[in-house]
């Protein structure tokens, strides 16, 4: 029993190693090398933190969307719940003269509604997947958002609202900040609790789930409703680096978000997929958009990249799969034949 | 001619290093129907794979009618005549009769291959007709039962001009009456003059059809007989290698207080006015033919399909079920009847399938508490016998049996009262099938109720203190142990005796 | 259990009456918007909305057999900018090319693209949302890289390619021309032909269709491809259509397509959906585009009408769906 321990332990540590999340961290710092090399601005700590804060709005609606992916769905919609929020937020306070705190416990609260009718739409309608349902309000929500503010900008918010987007908390920009403790809860919400059990247990094996005694549709309309409510808090860190806001704010952020996701190592099948991967792939991302920028690359450039590196991270794991299969039957036919 | 229309000599498939076929030979004479028998894993199902190409043997020769073939791929197996019927029917449920017949051999126009439907469905008529079905080539797929499925499969073959036909566990999901149409419709195929290679699990089926029998055991070749020269004790020695004397190990156990009465309980198209009561200590068999709503009235109970009419009382108060959840809240416990699909997470461990149900209890709000976990799955995993090199080994590794084991413990981290059973020992090997016996036996005498669902006329019989028998939706008869036989059962399963054929 | 003979024409009864429905409320709203604006059903109005329709129609017949095999392509926005915007680039430097080469350039981009989506899902096993969400993003990148983020322009476009859009084949527009051919084309190939049904069959049952020998992973890469192709094809009439070819164009336009084979009948979770039920579905969307601002609606209301156009008619396949289980269910005497 204790060799059998031991055993365990080497393998455990083995499997520690050949993670794909070490495959990210060393991409990482690749890229900051190669950024550091490129500009002189960047190798020191505030160059860095300032880069950071330049994609870290987005981050957020990250932490969700690796459950929601766990789960084997997507939520396409994150995007317009942005633009949504964010709008009604702006017009609350400039033509309904809320104050600017009600207006930004008002953006949080649509955000989470948006989430919530997602979530319910799912549950409530078995035969249409997430990607349908998401797909729908998309169009929706960003129409919405285009009747009440047609194709105006926004802005003139108070002068300490930009202090979200801009501020720092000593020598630390407030965003991290926040965003630090954000990834810290959904990291433990995950990996620690009964709910990110049943989450990766849905993922697996839906009907094995309920049958186990899962409240299956409650978790499912918890982790849209929570995909909506950090949608809601993207934005207002967006809303107050911008200074302004538009009805095509936020545009395409998903596929932002679902790259990072992806690319983290979450699997699409469900399932499988650790925070930290997702978390690591985020800032990969968001460097090597800032990389991109440092060089003077047409700004265009950025999205083949990204959708390029989507559709290998997914495909590299299937293909490395096919391989290993192909030469484990290969050594299995050669042993064999040594018999 | 060759006395042997299909061959097969030395044939050896690995996979991952794993044996599943070692040195295996098999023969099939003209117009016989061949038993191919063995536990689970014993490596039919691989030899079924080789003969009709889905996989290729690692070693060995297959002879076609005394020539030697090289069978590829599935176009291949076709092109000889060898047609399949697979055990989970593999249709088109979008599509019409006639599609799922022809695909893959349409009658097309000669130079344009325009497919031609009219001659198609036509054709497809004939072929139903000769087989006594009496549906419309032209229904979808889809809206067919299963039996009449499995006869779209056959004229599938049929339409291929297969000379070998294989049916992999044909009857698996079958009603005894479907499956005595089956066996009609098997003999006429063999009269015709087609070969047949047969597999089940069922001993009825190979001693009501087959010539002869080749045993499989462990990846290996161990015989062929005549059908009469082997008696059942034999056969079974022959597949397990060892005999089973004592099948089943029921105890004698005092029948406590009632625990659950189910009264009127309906649900529109699928059970209707169903009563019955359940005591502690009890096993309460549940039997019937499949489709007459067993499983239903069992997933109703424990809230996976709500009831339109009735009442369900657990311990004297009257209960409303939802949901699984709340089933289990109240200590209604359920092993699902497909353990892969619905009773396990095949790629966790065993230790995390185990404490599934039970989670809210290894965790302190919300938070998991993983040495908790891991020593109560270790506690149960011992106790029930799971043979894996420890807990944290993949479901998806362990036998069938080991796995329902699995399944079993999971019921137990919960405090349940009421256990229902759905067809417990389906598709376990023989071996484990007596230990799983066991399990039930002791859980009866641990004061749970027990309700098990089962098709199998020996274990109702030997396991249950009291028969519920359904037909069509209804409760038709209810019997103490000792009244209980195989024909009184059998008549209330099946009350309406005249033999009209599957529609 | 009652006869199937009735299982079955209750299902045939469902699909017929989806479509009747479509047309019945097709008509309704022609009349209800006829009665505020006189011009909608004016010969000029309908050309223009037939010439809109055609290429809405003609990629959703291309979305369909993606859907029918379980697929989802979101891409087709970005092939048909790019596809549009490179024809377009090659007839303002040469302006003598004849608009068929034009045509043939912008397909093949278009092939090109699809194919690459193609392989990706089948050889490259990747889920069909990830794979077309990547290429769109690539493609859309790729459009504004090559065209250097400029714009082509009407007068940089020789008459003759314009003229395509606005020209007629024996008496009937171009465009409205094509889509027809294009119509008549694939009816054939989906109710006639092998691989036809062999679309069907991936889509129906993905396992049986390996056991029975069909090869998949080619099926999955030529409905790619020829959804690839399509939108190709269309980028070109799209450029000539509108005399400009930009980075962003039809951006978005991939959710119209869906919605249309989505009001039209074709199920999401594959295996089913008919050509007849794509037309009525693309000259409903059509429609409500042109509809709308013809009886005074404010542009910024359209994308959120659609948006609930499409919901309703994805909720309402469901429901149906769930009522005709259920009523089978109910047949069944107990």
């Amino acid at each position: 029993m204790a060799h059998q321990n031991n055993d365990n332990k080497i393998l455990k540590l083995k499997n520690f190693f050949f993670q794909w999340e070490w495959v990210l961290v060393l991409l990482f710092i690749a890229i900051n090398i190669i950024n550091a090399s490129i500009s002189p601005y960047y190798s020191n700590i505030s160059g860095l933190l300032d880069a950071t804060m330049t994609f870290l709005d987005k981050a957020f609606i990250v932490l969700p969307m690796v459950f929601v992916i766990i789960l084997g769905d997507i939520d396409v919609s994150v995007s317009s719940i942005v633009a949504l929020s964010s709008v009604i937020m702006a017009v609350s306070y400039n033509d309904l003269h809320l104050p600017m705190e009600l207006a930004m416990i008002l953006c949080l609260i649509v955000g989470t509604l948006c989430g919530l009718l997602n979530g319910l739409l799912i549950v409530k309608f078995k035969e249409l997947s997430a990607v349908i349902v998401t797909v729908s309000t998309q169009i929706i929500y960003r129409g919405i958002a285009y009747i009440i503010l047609k194709d105006q900008a926004s802005g003139n918010f108070p002068q300490w609202f930009s202090f979200l987007g801009w501020g720092y908390v000593g020598r630390i920009p407030f965003i991290i900040i926040v965003f630090a403790i954000c990834a810290v809860i959904f990291s433990l919400l995950l990996h620690k609790t009964t709910f990110g059990r049943y989450v990766y247990a849905m993922g697996n094996n839906i009907t094995a789930s309920r049958f186990s005694g899962i409240q299956v549709d409650k978790i499912k309309i918890i982790v849209f409703t929570l995909t909506g409510f950090m949608s809601g808090v993207t934005a207002l860190f967006l809303t107050s680096r911008m200074g302004s806001t538009r009805p095509n704010i936020a545009l395409g952020y998903e596929l932002d978000v679902i790259a990072m996701v992806v690319l983290g190592g979450v699997s699409t099948s469900g399932g499988k997929g650790k925070m930290i991967g997702a978390i690591i792939s985020a800032f990969l991302i968001g460097m090597l958009r800032y990389g991109l920028g440092l060089v003077n690359l047409p700004s265009q450039t950025i999205l083949v990249i990204i959708g390029l590196l989507l559709v290998f991270s997914v495909m590299i794991p299937n293909v490395r799969l096919t391989i290993k299969k192909a030469t484990k039957q290969n050594l299995a036919m050669a042993n064999d034949k040594s018999d | 001619m060759a006395e042997h229309i299909l061959e097969l000599r030395g044939i050896s498939k690995a996979f991952s290093g794993v044996k599943a076929l070692d040195n295996v030979q098999f023969q099939l004479r003209r117009g016989e129907i061949h038993a191919l028998m063995g536990e689970n894993g014993a490596g039919k199902s691989t030899l079924v794979k080789i003969i009709t190409g889905v996989h290729l043997p690692d070693e060995g020769e297959i002879y076609v009618e005394g020539q030697r073939v090289h069978i590829r791929n599935p176009n291949d197996a076709k092109k000889l005549g060898i047609a399949a019927i697979y055990q989970h029917v593999t249709c088109y449920p979008d599509l019409t009769v006639t599609e799922n017949i022809f695909m893959g051999h349409e009658i097309t126009q000669k130079y344009s291959n325009k497919i031609l439907w009219n001659e198609m469905h036509s054709e497809a008529e004939k072929l139903l007709e000769s087989l006594g079905a009496k549906f419309d080539p032209r229904s979808q797929m889809g809206s067919l039962s299963i039996a009449q499925q499995q006869i779209v499969e056959i004229a599938k073959a049929l339409s291929t001009n297969a000379k070998i036909i294989i049916m992999d566990e044909p009857t698996a999901a079958l009603t005894k009456r479907e499956c005595e149409e089956l066996y009609r419709i098997t003999e006429q195929l063999r009269d015709n003059g087609a070969s047949i290679i047969l597999i089940s699990h069922r001993i009825e089926d190979m001693y009501r059809l087959a010539d002869r029998v080749t045993v499989l055991r462990d990846a290996k070749y161990i015989g062929t007989w005549d059908i009469n020269e082997i008696s059942r004790e034999k056969l079974i020695f022959a597949m397990v290698g060892r005999e089973i004397t004592q099948l089943f190990p029921k105890k004698q156990v005092e029948k406590g207080p009632e625990i659950l009465r189910v009264e009127g309980l309906t649900k529109a198209g699928l059970f209707a006015d169903v009563s019955f009561t359940l005591h502690r200590g009890e096993i309460l068999g549940l039997t019937g033919l499949v489709g007459a709503g067993r499983t239903e009235v069992c997933q109703s109970i424990f809230g996976l399909l709500p009831p339109d009419k009735g009442k369900i009382y657990l311990e004297g108060k009257e209960v409303k079920i939802d949901s699984p959840w709340k089933a289990m809240e109240l200590g209604i416990g359920y092993l699902p009847e497909d353990r892969q699909k619905q009773g396990l997470i095949l790629q966790w461990e065993i230790s995390k399938n185990i404490t599934l149900p039970a989670l809210e209890r290894f965790s302190k709000r919300g938070w998991l508490n993983v040495k908790k976990e891991i020593k109560t799955a270790r506690e149960l995993a011992q106790k029930l016998n799971i043979k894996a090199k420890n807990v944290f080994a993949l479901a998806s590794n362990l036998s069938g049996g080991n796995q329902q084991k699995v399944v079993f413990a999971k019921l137990l981290t919960l405090d349940l009262k009421v256990i229902i059973l759905d067809e417990p020992t389906k598709g376990v090997d023989v071996g484990a099938k007596s230990s799983i016996h066991e399990i039930i036996s002791d859980l009866a005498q641990q004061g749970y109720g027990i309700i098990m669902i089962s098709s199998e006329m020996p274990e109702i019989l030997g396991m249950s203190d009291r028969i519920v028998v359904m037909r069509e939706g209804r409760v038709t008869a209810i019997f103490d142990r000792k009244d209980a036989t195989q024909e009184a059962i059998l008549e209330a399963a099946m009350v309406n005796k005249d033999n009209t054929p599957i529609q | 259990m009652k006869p199937t003979l009735k299982n079955k024409s209750a299902i045939t009864n469902i699909s017929r009456f989806r479509e009747l429905g479509l047309l019945v409320f097709i008509i309704v709203l022609s009349v209800l918007v006829q009665l505020r604006n006189p011009n909608f059903l004016s010969i000029e109005n309908i050309n223009d909305m037939l010439r809109n329709t055609a290429i809405l129609s003609i990629l959703a017949i291309g979305m369909m057999l993606v859907i029918i095999t379980r697929g989802i392509d979101l891409s087709i926005g970005s092939t048909l900018a790019l596809s549009g915007m490179i024809s377009a680039l090659s007839v303002s430097a040469n302006p003598e090319m004849h608009p068929v080469v034009a045509i043939m350039i912008g397909m093949a981009i278009g092939l090109m693209c699809g194919s690459i989506i193609g392989l990706l899902i089948s050889k490259g096993k990747l889920p069909p949302i990830i794979a077309s969400l990547g290429m769109m993003n690539a493609y859309r990148g790729l459009t504004f890289i090559i065209s250097g983020g400029r714009w082509v322009s009407a007068h940089q476009m020789p008459a003759s390619f314009k003229n395509i859009a606005t020209s007629s084949i024996l008496g009937i527009n171009t465009l409205f021309f094509l889509a027809i051919v294009i119509y008549v084309i694939f009816f054939y190939f989906v109710n006639y032909t092998r691989t036809g049904r062999q679309i069907y069959a991936v889509g129906s049952n993905p396992e049986s269709a390996m056991v029975s020998g069909i090869n998949i992973d080619k099926i999955l890469w030529l409905v790619y491809t020829i959804m690839g192709t399509l939108a190709g094809l269309c980028g070109v009439l799209w450029v000539s259509k509108f005399a400009s070819a930009q980075g962003d164009t039809a951006m978005g336009y991939e959710l119209s397509v869906i919605a249309a084979c989505v009001l039209g009948g074709v199920s999401i979770s594959g295996g089913s959906g008919k050509v007849s039920g794509v037309i009525i579905g693309s000259l409903l969307f059509g429609m409500l585009d042109n509809a709308l601002p013809m009886i005074n609606v404010s542009p910024f209301w359209q994308q959120a009408i659609q948006g609930v156009v499409i919901l309703v008619a994805v909720i309402v396949n469901a429901i149906v769906k769930q009522r005709v289980q259920r009523k089978n269910l109910m047949r069944r005497k107990v």
